[in-house]
């Protein structure tokens, strides 16, 4: 019962979306950065929505939802956490902090622990080189990031 | 809907109201408080400053200040920064909590906050922006109105001869004069292939047919650049306006700018832009009253690099999955919806208002014999002026890493600048002196590309970088073709195994062939040069890659499996500072003791090398 109820809810705001777009199938990845932003991930009732909107196959959906990195088919964690691998990060030793996520959380780029409280992204280039190594949980940026730096901040979030 | 003469009226009214932006002796008793809202900035709490200025200001009722978010003034290093004008004093690495005594003390008091004034490299402390070498070499042309201007308010984009070069390209001009204005100029595309954008525009033109597009490329996808970025955030109105220009040279009435939804105050501001401008009537029908209609709509990218190849946009623009189309036909002919289309790059854009305002002869006077103009560049990696900088075409490496760029931080050696991202090439220390321009940076096997210039210092392992960046390629080639596809993930292999010591004699052999075959065979731009790094790595530092296989050793350091981290305990004089700062704990040793480090424990992420004072501590 509960899970219908979860269903209806992303169809009718899925449909509420969809009614920002005209029918035309090039508005597809517009209406899926939509979708992203609105749950988080891209429901499966929402891509049938969207498929009999604008008269897609649901493979085509799928095959276009999995080419871009920005679509994701499950949810994040509640601490999202992305590290960037951009060439400046790089060169400044970002690779050093997600070995290190993925030791003290022990799941890879595009897991979330099994509590759900957290998920790795390894991400390229947030733009902000001028503070690299940068790393970010959610919305909030942390720059010149050493691991210990690194160890505190997850800490101070296991413990929430 | 305003006409030629309110257009003007704005101008020279908001000119008059802002000449201490770029006048330091303008004669006013205002003051504006000039913020940066680029992305670095904004990360680290820019937002919250201008908030705390505004409020003080209103707290303290202090009348003729006005606080203004500008974009990127390029030096990012030193951020948030915070200007304040007509004086031009440069506040570097600004805090919230600093604002209430600039006010009090920069503002009421007329004097000026020590403590913060942006320090230059020789460590002398520079008052006004201009003075710093960082901004002396520089030439800025199409980051002219960036950190100058707020990019949500047209008026102000209007002050600084805004619109003016689309109203002199409508009233009087005649299509080919505009594209003759271009191909003079010797402006080529800063997407990284150099193409004549005149010679561009000219094919589109030719073609028959009613409905032809304008498409701004704007997804930077090339990690470490950011120069489209900070041009859209800093400055959009430039590239609509160019847009526009570009509509009316070729027979186009409907533009779209494909930006990467990463960028969401990129999107915001050029959303802002957008509406600005059709309520001017600047976009829209009847433009200026010449009959002339043009509009201009946001494509957002999703996080896919091969979308910046320009049939694979084209594609994605069109709501698929962005593989590249087999050329040709070439966009020019068939494009977005099989209909001519010319497709720019954002920095390529940001010059046309001022080469039709300036001149053609103008703009060629500038750069070297075949590459004319600026060109600007993301600066990144082991530097110290890391930032956004602008210069003209020929100027040499050696320039940009230590005139401009402040040279290497922590006393380390250069060892090599990237250019073209995943695209491009090492270039090594004895090629310094190249100057830079498209053919040059192609004869030394790297390229031009968008702009990203990462600088390496000596403990960057040149094996390891190529492994990066083949590790990007594999992840981002489409699947379309199958050397782009599979090749890759086998030099990928190769170049892991490299890395982890387990490499075998002939791999550097496979490895080249590799490379070249893929370079050969593949369909689009990022199958063609995804092979550069390594090519141009294995060009200039052979000795590392046979090291690696021969020897297993890695001489930066930097290759864990290859390495041990330890404690000379000569040197050791058992302070604790490694102890205290390992993240695993596997550091042991009792106080004035020696100190040594559990292999087993130890991640070798090297904190306690970079912590040691004694230097008792090496890879």
């Amino acid at each position: 019962m509960e899970e219908k109820c979860v269903d209806k809810k992303v169809k009718d705001e899925t449909k509420e979306i969809l009614k920002n777009y005209p029918k035309e199938k090039d508005k597809l990845i517009a209406i899926l950065n939509d979708i992203q932003e609105r749950f988080g991930y891209i429901p499966k009732q929402a891509q049938e929505e969207v498929s009999e909107y604008l008269s897609i196959p649901m493979a085509q959906i799928y095959g276009v939802i999995t080419f871009y990195s920005r679509f994701t088919l499950s949810p994040k964690g509640k601490y999202n956490i992305s590290i960037c691998l951009g060439t400046a990060c790089f060169v400044k030793g970002s690779q050093n902090l997600l070995d290190r996520a993925k030791e003290r959380l022990q799941i890879e780029p595009g897991q979330v622990t099994p509590d759900g409280k957290f998920s790795i992204d390894d991400v390229r280039c947030v733009g902000a080189c001028g503070l690299a190594p940068v790393f970010m949980v959610n919305d909030e940026v942390y720059g010149n990031a050493t691991v210990k730096e690194f160890d505190e901040v997850i800490d101070k979030y296991m413990k929430e | 809907m305003k006409t030629i003469e309110d257009i003007e009226k704005i101008r020279k009214a908001k000119r008059e109201e802002l000449d201490l932006r770029i006048n330091t002796s303008a004669d006013t008793r205002e003051k504006h408080i000039l913020v940066c809202r680029g992305t670095g900035c904004t990360s680290s709490k820019s937002p919250k400053i201008i908030e705390n200025f505004r409020r003080i200001i209103e707290e303290k009722n202090i009348k003729n200040v006005r606080v203004i978010q500008t974009g990127c003034f390029g030096l990012c290093a030193k951020g948030p920064i915070v200007i304040i004008r007509p004086e031009e004093t440069f506040y570097a690495h600004v805090k919230p909590e600093d604002c209430e005594e600039i006010i009090q003390s920069h503002i009421c008091e007329g004097k000026k906050v020590e403590r913060l004034l942006c320090k230059d490299i020789d460590g002398s402390v520079v008052d006004k922006l201009d003075d710093l070498t960082f901004y002396k070499k520089q030439k800025r042309i199409a980051l002219k109105n960036c950190g100058v201007i707020d990019p949500e308010d047209i008026d102000e984009y209007i002050a600084f001869d805004g619109y003016k070069a689309l109203e002199k390209v409508l009233t009087q001009m005649t299509p080919d004069e505009v594209i003759d204005v271009v191909s003079k100029s010797g402006l080529r595309g800063r997407g990284g292939a150099g193409f004549p954008t005149g010679k561009k525009w000219s094919f589109a033109k030719m073609e028959e047919g009613k409905e032809k597009y304008i498409i701004c490329n704007a997804d930077e996808g090339d990690p470490g650049a950011f120069m489209d970025r900070s041009i859209l955030e800093g400055d959009p109105n430039c590239v609509i306006e160019a847009m526009a220009i570009a509509g009316y040279a070729i027979g186009a009435n409907q533009g779209y700018i494909y930006v990467r939804a990463e960028y969401p105050i990129a999107v915001q501001r050029l959303k802002i832009a957008i509406k600005q401008a059709r309520e001017y009537g600047l976009l829209g029908e009847n433009i200026f009253g010449t009959g002339f209609k043009f509009d201009v709509d946001i494509r957002l990218g999703a996080g896919a690099f091969v979308c910046g190849e320009e049939t694979a946009l084209l594609e994605s623009v069109e709501g698929k999955r962005g593989q590249p189309r087999v050329k040709p036909p070439y966009p020019a002919s068939k494009g977005l919806f099989a209909k001519p289309t010319v497709i720019n790059n954002v920095e390529t854009l940001a010059n046309i208002t001022k080469i039709i305002l300036n001149g053609a002869e103008w703009y060629a006077s500038i750069g070297t014999e075949k590459s004319k103009g600026t060109k600007v560049f993301a600066l990144g990696g082991n530097v110290n002026n890391v930032g956004l900088v602008e210069v003209p075409m020929g100027t040499t490496l050696r320039e940009i890493v230590y005139d401009i760029g402040g040279g290497i931080p922590n006393g380390r050696e250069f060892k090599a600048a990237q250019t073209g991202g995943p695209s491009g090439g090492c270039i090594p220390v004895q090629h310094l002196d190249t100057p830079i321009d498209y053919e040059s940076l192609s004869s030394i096997g790297s390229m031009m590309g968008s702009g990203g210039l990462i600088v390496m210092d000596d403990s960057k392992c040149m094996v390891d970088i190529a492994r990066f960046y083949l590790d990007f390629t594999v992840s981002e080639s489409c699947g379309k073709c199958t050397p782009c596809r599979i090749g890759t993930k086998r030099m990928l292999e190769i170049l892991t195994r490299m890395c982890e010591g387990k490499a075998e004699q002939d791999d550097i052999y496979k490895l080249e062939t590799l490379a070249n075959n893929i370079k050969n065979a593949s369909v689009c731009g990022l199958g063609q040069t995804a092979p550069n790094p390594v090519l141009s790595t294995l060009k200039y530092f052979k000795e590392e890659y046979e090291e690696h296989v021969s020897d297993k050793k890695c001489r930066a350091g930097h290759c864990k499996e290859l390495c041990d981290i330890k404690i000379d305990p000569q040197k050791c004089k058992g302070c604790g500072l490694c102890k205290r700062n390992c993240p695993v704990n596997a550091i042991s040793g009792e106080v004035k003791n020696p100190h040594v480090i559990d292999q087993s424990k130890c991640i070798k992420c090297g904190t306690c090398v970079d912590k040691c004072p004694f230097k008792a501590i090496s890879k």
